[in-house]
């Protein structure tokens, strides 16, 4: 990439993260009364991308509380430690009549002891993640049909030395996905439960972080993604989640990803989320599975 | 390989046993009638229901012109007969009472936790409480200006 367009990038991120920022503001100061009418929990957490959902799949809900003509924000910091690396994330995300989200996230990836295998001075992985979703249909709790999604997001790794030299093609690149969620009520035992598919048309390497399409195959593939959960009450959610990996770069294979955890719901402004992660083998390193814990702060 | 097929699977599976256990029937359990504690307890979860409806300020005012005397009445009636306790609900249909009132889902959002609050102030236990919801969730089509 020359220097131009790396110039052009950066001026257009912080164009968008300005007024992100000052919509974050405006919701924030606005009366908190009319902009939090959705019930407890239905904004789900914020997932590992920026966007809400749970903690790896993006799910069909939307950020925030806010209902019909009303907007909801919140940020989220995550921190994932695996056996041999670790990450954090950290983004905001507002959305608007409960119909459209954008979001912007940013994930660090500390390899550990991979660079120095790999011979390579870098120690992170970087990436800059927007997001945009949009509510095509129904609605998470009321009528028969499950509520859809249609979801995008546009990843911009900033460390391409190492995904590079491992076979990655690109260094940005965008997924698209479709979503559908549903909460049912009084379900078994009385308890509410969701369940949540995504269909994620997608070339990225362990999420974008090893950037995007490689030497076994530079097209995108559909890959299934789901989450199952159920509330034990209003304010506590345990569930599992599931989200299938391409495979395109031979120097490693990609495992599917799996996630067990626990929500809590104090209020409508404070979600954290504990959860046992199991990424299998990244980047040739096998078992990858450790703690990952998230907080979200909404408006 | 044989691991993430598996796991595949089992996530297949589990998704296919909550949708069949979501749409079957509860097993038989405690009429919710008496999980919300009889006549009393409905009458209880009304009467704070309404307090709650009066004090916020997102939708007391669809509630301006309402003679809150009948409202009341047909509230515990309406839940009375959801719950299946001995009453008959003789209120007017939730299409009919709600003509032409303009409620979005940002107000019906706003009514129905004021109704879950009201339940947890009467300290209802969630299963009784997400019985009832369901019980009323189907009335949000009859409800909401635009669905």
């Amino acid at each position: 990439m020359t220097g131009l367009m790396k110039r052009k990038q950066r001026r257009c991120w912080s164009l968008v993260s300005g007024v992100l920022f000052n919509v974050l503001c405006m919701a924030a100061q606005a009366d908190p009364l009319p902009n939090n009418s959705r019930i407890l929990a239905t904004g789900g957490a914020t997932q590992i991308e920026g966007q809400a959902g749970g903690g790896i799949v993006p799910w069909a809900v939307l950020a925030g509380y806010g209902s019909s003509d009303e907007v909801g924000a919140s940020g989220f910091y995550t921190h994932v430690d695996l056996k041999d690396y670790s990450l954090n994330a950290f983004g905001v995300a507002v959305s608007f009549d409960n119909r459209i989200e954008l979001s912007l996230a940013r994930q660090e990836f500390d390899l550990g002891t991979l660079g120095k295998a790999l011979g390579v001075p870098d120690k992170q992985l970087r990436q800059n993640i927007f997001g945009m979703k949009l509510r095509l249909y129904g609605d998470l709790i009321y009528g028969p049909l499950p509520q859809f999604a249609f979801g995008m997001q546009y990843k911009n790794n900033l460390d391409f030395g190492i995904p590079s030299a491992v076979g990655a093609r690109h260094s940005d690149d965008a997924d698209f996905y479709l979503s559908a969620a549903k909460l049912w009520l009084a379900g078994p035992f009385d308890r509410n439960v969701f369940a949540n598919i995504t269909l994620r048309y997608t070339r990225a390497n362990q999420g974008g972080l090893l950037g995007f399409g490689g030497d076994r195959g530079d097209s995108r593939e559909v890959m299934f993604e789901s989450a199952l959960g159920v509330f034990l009450t209003r304010y506590i959610a345990i569930g599992a989640e599931y989200r299938q990996q391409p495979d395109k770069l031979g120097f490693s294979p990609q495992s599917d990803w799996f996630d067990a955890f626990i929500g809590v719901f104090p209020n409508k402004h404070v979600a954290l989320v504990a959860a046992y992660a199991d990424l299998g083998t990244v980047a040739t390193l096998p078992d990858q599975r450790g703690w990952y814990l998230s907080l979200q702060l909404a408006f | 390989m044989g691991i993430q097929w598996r796991r595949t699977q089992l996530t297949s599976v589990v998704l296919l046993l909550a949708l069949l256990c979501g749409t079957g029937n509860a097993p038989a359990s405690t009429p919710l009638y008496d999980q919300l504690g009889g006549e009393q307890g409905v009458v209880a979860i009304v009467d704070q229901f309404l307090a709650k409806l009066a004090d916020d300020q997102r939708i007391n005012h669809f509630f301006a012109e309402t003679n809150l005397k009948r409202f009341r009445e047909k509230l515990i009636e309406q839940f009375c007969a959801l719950s299946g306790g001995p009453c008959t609900y003789t209120g007017d249909s939730m299409q009919q009472s709600h003509a032409g009132m303009g409620v979005n889902h940002a107000a019906f959002n706003a009514l129905v936790e004021d109704l879950i609050e009201a339940m947890e102030h009467c300290k209802i236990a969630t299963g009784a409480q997400n019985r009832l919801l369901a019980l009323l969730a189907p009335m949000h089509k009859d409800i909401i200006e635009k669905p």
